[in-house]
């Protein structure tokens, strides 16, 4: 099940994405965390013990959630609004 | 003032910027304009309205009511009066100050970075969670109090389908009443502070009857809908692999076991300083807040000529207050320019303020920081999130004698040092520290401010000039 849970505002557009190579939804004005998080359970695995992360304070103060894109970009998925065809990785899994 | 134009001050060749657009910064904004003046106002939100009145992303349609609550006409007020200023200022979102050097701002927004020169600067930077370390604590999961906040408020989310609400402060019981307002589960509330100090700081809690009726309101609305709530309360662990499955807590010897899939975790506010210690403020040990904070008269001005604080950032007081300071700035920096201004409202506003200063004085009785939790966090304890630097380590370096404060300890142990600048981990290190060295947390220093405060992509340290040439 997905970390975070819609309680309201639920009749936004929809936006496609790309999250671990997988086709998925979110909604127009939904931060790439609220993207990922909605449908998976992580953004980043840390860089040295591999643990998984979702993020802490969301307001762009613990830095906590930096997402990588398939082209490279870093993004602080909490303060980064997605984009229609974003490529996102969390690091969950291996992406040729 | 003289009638002749020519021997006016040229007011409009100041540069003053305000950093932060919250209550603080939008009032100051606010006076400045009133005043005559063109401030620069530069934010890292993309809408101003700060963390307490943030507003929701364009096509949005909850109204501030189901937002804000009981502050919605705050709210609203403190919108509009930024509207209505906006052509007359030059309003700067999505942009980070990450540098104070030389009368100057490093400014990057949406990737580029420019050199910002200011005759004066009204820091209003806000506040983030006062957060510390328990074991399974950077579970997927487990999220600041105020980050479980911006989830509801701006993205209309829960962070779980049963959240448990943990800490202290009046914004445990605020926040946990709205997730329950807007549908979400709320396993329970567990407060660290024990009944006995709420009794006690009743009397000094009356000094503001409506903000006090409004937390017993948030209170006895959490108890008639049957949420479990506990005081004295300290967490033991976090259970669940890869996510939160339950926490396990204790009260007194006595340990327990709530199932849950969230953990919105925060005790009260830490100041948010580094703008103000780049900018060479000197700062002061405040006891109340447990931390340093910039030194500052009743009026807002610091150390430094030209430069004054406002708002949370200057030392908590909450949004009511730091409307209030922010407004008071302003009206300093006007006379310092030899501007009139108006001297029975500043007067007015400081009374406000100290009043406010009183009735915060109890809200730190009533929700005390827990003291004796450094101690009891175990060695293999993650205590910094950016470097996985364990409570462990801390403490055999300062067994060691090899940290004797907490600027030596980081370059020894790299806690503090990662990402976050020591914003998640650097009260948790000054407790563990002071426990270990046997001192209090105004005996270990304080941890200084480096530029970038915050990360930057690669190409926005370079200047437009840099990249071209």
């Amino acid at each position: 099940m997905p970390l975070l849970q819609r309680v309201a505002e639920r009749s936004r557009r929809a936006v496609s994405f790309v999250l671990d190579g997988q086709p998925c939804e979110a909604l127009e004005g939904d931060t790439v965390l609220t993207a990922v998080l909605t449908n998976g359970q992580r953004l980043r695995a840390t860089e040295f013990s591999g643990q998984p992360r979702a993020g802490f304070c969301l307001m762009g103060a613990c830095q906590d959630c930096w997402v990588r894109t398939e082209d490279g970009r870093r993004l602080r998925a909490c303060s980064t609004f997605v984009e229609a065809g974003m490529r996102i990785l969390t690091g969950a899994e291996a992406v040729p | 003032m003289t009638a002749s134009p020519t021997a006016l001050p040229d007011f409009m060749a100041l540069r003053p910027v305000i950093v932060g657009a919250g209550p603080a910064g939008v009032r100051a904004a606010e006076a400045l304009v009133a005043a005559g003046l063109r401030p620069m106002v530069i934010d890292e939100a993309a809408r101003w309205g700060g963390q307490i009145y943030r507003q929701p992303p364009d096509g949005f349609q909850r109204p501030k009511r189901a937002l804000y609550g009981f502050e919605a006409g705050k709210a609203d007020a403190l919108h509009r009066a930024m509207g209505g200023i906006l052509p007359a200022v030059d309003y700067r979102p999505r942009s980070l100050v990450w540098n104070i050097e030389a009368g100057a701002l490093d400014v990057t927004c949406d990737g580029r970075s420019e050199t910002v020169p200011f005759s004066h600067l009204i820091l209003a930077p806000g506040a983030t969670d006062r957060v510390l370390p328990f074991p399974g604590w950077t579970t997927p999961g487990v999220f600041t109090l105020g980050g479980s906040q911006v989830a509801l408020k701006f993205q209309g989310c829960a962070v779980g389908s049963r959240v448990l609400f943990l800490g202290t402060g009046p914004l445990l019981y605020l926040v946990a009443y709205q997730y329950a307002k807007a549908g979400a589960e709320v396993a329970g509330v567990l407060d660290t502070a024990r009944t006995a100090d709420q009794m006690r700081a009743v009397a000094g809690m009356l000094r503001d009857p409506a903000t006090f009726a409004k937390g017993l309101y948030y209170v006895g609305w959490l108890r008639a809908h049957g949420v479990p709530m506990h005081s004295g309360v300290r967490p033991v662990r976090v259970e669940g692999d890869g996510r939160v499955e339950a926490l396990v807590w204790r009260r007194g010897d006595r340990e327990e076991r709530t199932v849950c899939d969230a953990v919105a975790f925060g005790l009260g506010l830490r100041p948010e300083t580094q703008l103000a210690d780049l900018a060479g403020c000197r700062f002061r040990f405040d006891a109340m807040d447990r931390a340093w904070v910039p030194e500052r008269t009743a009026a807002g001005r610091t150390s430094i000529t030209g430069v004054y604080v406002a708002g949370d950032g200057a030392g908590i007081a909450g949004a009511d207050a730091a409307e209030m300071a922010g407004e008071r700035a302003a009206l300093a920096l006007l006379e310092d320019i030899g501007h009139s201004f108006d001297a029975a409202r500043a007067a007015h506003l400081e009374e406000r303020l100290a009043a406010s200063a009183r009735f915060r004085r109890a809200l730190t009785d009533a929700f005390p920081f827990p003291a004796d939790w450094a101690a009891s966090v175990p060695d293999d304890t993650l205590l910094c999130r950016c470097e996985e630097i364990t409570a462990g380590i801390l403490r055999q370096a300062a067994r060691d004698g090899a940290a004797p404060e907490i600027n030596r300890m980081k370059a020894l142990t790299r806690v503090g040092m990662g990402r976050c600048q020591g914003r998640m981990c650097g009260a948790a290190s000054a407790e563990l520290l002071a426990q270990a060295l046997g001192t209090g947390p105004d005996g270990v220093g304080r941890l200084r401010g480096q530029p970038p405060v915050k990360p930057l992509p690669f190409s926005a340290a370079l200047t437009e000039e840099e990249v071209s040439s």
